[in-house]
């Protein structure tokens, strides 16, 4: 799932500072597994929030309103009466999920607050790993589940590179490398003829922006 | 242009160094780091010590990934300077586009050798936070540049007016881990390509050994010509800087308690003495085509290295 981390609060209330009355929106899709905007993390930013502007003497009025997932049409409407009474709305969901709040209400301005990191998993609860890239062409198959275009500092296909250093990443003594663990994984399932053929140059497919239409619905949405 | 493009028919680029490498010599060659600007003398002068003394000089790019005057620009100085360079180029910094339009360039002007890096991360330098491009892989871009020569297309498949007729090399790190893998990856490199290989500073003997019996045996040597790297050290801290904090060095603790164990004066005349004696290992071993020796910041020892190590005067061929 998406993972996100809080953008530092001073930038938040920097961001709010010409305004009155802010509706602080959460997303209760991935931000909220991962503890960084879902109910919770609403009424704490508002907490923090309402504190620092009472201490400069410039008090607000806020409220705060989760939605079920904010990457949502029929979510987002349940904002419909609330929004407009504000005059700025901020947003704790993903990257995604500020655009859809912005494009719903395009007459206002919309900050985000949390910074969108990765695709990742839950390693711990509060600790999350960045997994994915979303680069379009998933290599997984060859490479024996490990992602060399996320895990690979240098984004190699061929790999592992010169610099693995005692089965950990040159960049860094705490980042296992990619490669050594891809070598390790497929020479334990016998199947290091995988990466013994020259992967050709990828064909990035990430570098514009894109829209999925599942095979179902082709029919369905043709000519759009 | 200090060279021609003449015997395009017997040779793949040819340039001194092939030219040498198929003669059957040993090839010693060297390395010049940019400068930190634009200052000409600058390589000027670390080019001086290098004329005569070697076959082919390395012209890193941004090594260490901190800016430096491009690869190509210095290697154009060094070739007025009477130089052979090694246009090294590293997969950190440009994409596919980018990298095509410099070999052409590059060729254009002059330039006949071309060594293909991942290049270090640019973490380690003095722009951190710069956006690694990494569009395509060392590998890939060995494979690139043979296709662009041999079959006169651009990765893309369009015909290329006036391919580079390029000598094409890699690196090879036989120290990485894991060991049993490195005879592997040179093997895709080789299959991509790669007309030499130039490995990183050799330290361990043993396992240089190793690796190029294992090379010897998949018959590797015979369809590329390994150029082993050789660094003296120039005192006991740099053994030991090298040792602990350069990722996929090996330096084994003989070398360093050989350096400790001379008089402190004495600890560079020991670094070269040992590296001396590598490269006359390496002279008589089945499958080294020659030797890189990377002389770091040690430009003007260059001359004492190749007279010490026998392998003046430099053939002509
Ligand atoms: S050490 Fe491993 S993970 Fe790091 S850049 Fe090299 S191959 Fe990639």
């Amino acid at each position: 799932m998406v993972k996100g981390k809080r953008k530092p609060l001073e930038e938040i209330r920097a961001a709010l500072a010409p305004y009155n009355k802010v509706l602080v929106t959460g997303c209760g899709g991935c931000v909220s597994v991962c503890l960084a905007g879902g109910q919770k993390e609403v009424n704490l930013l508002m907490d923090d929030l309402k504190m620092l502007f009472k201490q400069a003497n410039t008090p607000k009025h806020l409220k705060g309103y989760t939605v079920e997932r904010q990457c949502n049409r029929q979510f987002l409407a349940e904002l419909d009466e609330l929004a407009p009474q504000a005059e700025c709305l901020v947003s704790m969901a993903c990257g995604a999920g500020v655009q859809y709040l912005a494009e719903r209400f395009p007459n206002m301005p919309v900050f985000p607050a949390i910074n969108t990191i990765a695709i990742g998993v839950d390693r711990e609860i509060g600790i999350y790993e960045e997994k994915c890239r979303a680069c379009g062409e998933c290599v997984l198959a060859y490479t024996g589940g490990i992602c060399p275009v996320t895990r690979c500092a240098k984004c190699l296909f061929n790999g592992p590179c010169g610099g693995t250093n005692k089965g950990m990443c040159e960049i860094s003594n705490d980042i296992p490398c990619a490669w050594y663990d891809i070598y390790n994984r497929l020479k334990d399932q016998k199947r290091l003829g995988d990466i013994l053929k020259i992967q050709t140059p990828m064909e990035w497919r990430n570098q514009t922006q894109r829209t999925v239409i599942q095979e179902g619905y082709e029919k369905r949405y043709a000519g759009r | 242009m200090a060279m021609s493009t003449e015997n395009t028919h017997e040779f793949k680029s040819g340039s001194n160094l092939e030219k040498i490498l198929k003669a059957g010599h040993f090839a010693f060659t060297g390395e010049l780091g940019p400068p930190r600007g634009a200052n000409v003398e600058h390589v000027i002068e670390k080019a001086m010590p290098l004329k005569g003394m070697v076959d082919m000089v390395n012209i890193t790019d941004n090594q260490t990934a901190m800016v430096r005057m491009s690869s190509w620009a210095a290697a154009l100085i060094a070739i007025r300077e009477g130089l052979e360079p090694n246009y090294q180029m590293v997969c950190r910094d440009r994409n596919r586009l980018a990298m095509q339009a410099d070999i052409l360039g590059a060729y254009a002007h002059g330039i006949r050798n071309i060594l293909c890096l991942s290049g270090d991360h640019q973490q380690f330098g003095d722009h951190p936070n710069a956006k690694g491009v990494f569009d395509i892989d060392s590998i890939q871009l060995v494979a690139m540049i043979k296709k662009m020569r041999d079959e006169g297309k651009f990765l893309g498949g369009a015909e290329i007016d006036g391919p580079p007729r390029l000598f094409i090399g890699a690196a090879a790190n036989p120290f990485g881990d894991p060991f049993e893998w490195r005879v592997y990856r040179l093997a895709k490199k080789v299959q991509a390509g790669a007309d030499f290989i130039q490995t990183q500073c050799c330290f361990n003997m043993t396992k240089m050994r190793e690796w190029i019996k294992q090379a010897n045996d998949m018959g590797l040597t015979e369809k590329t010509y390994i150029l082993v790297g050789v660094t003296p050290m120039k005192s006991l801290g740099m053994a030991k800087y090298m040792a602990t904090k350069v990722p996929g060095m090996d330096v084994p603790d003989e070398i360093i308690k050989r350096i400790q164990g001379v008089d402190k004066k004495k600890q560079a005349d020991e670094g070269i003495t040992i590296a001396c004696e590598q490269i006359a290992e390496f002279k008589e071993m089945k499958g080294i085509a020659g030797v890189h020796l990377m002389a770091i910041e040690w430009e003007h020892k260059v001359p004492e290295i190749a007279e010490r190590a026998g392998m003046l005067p430099r053939p002509k061929v």
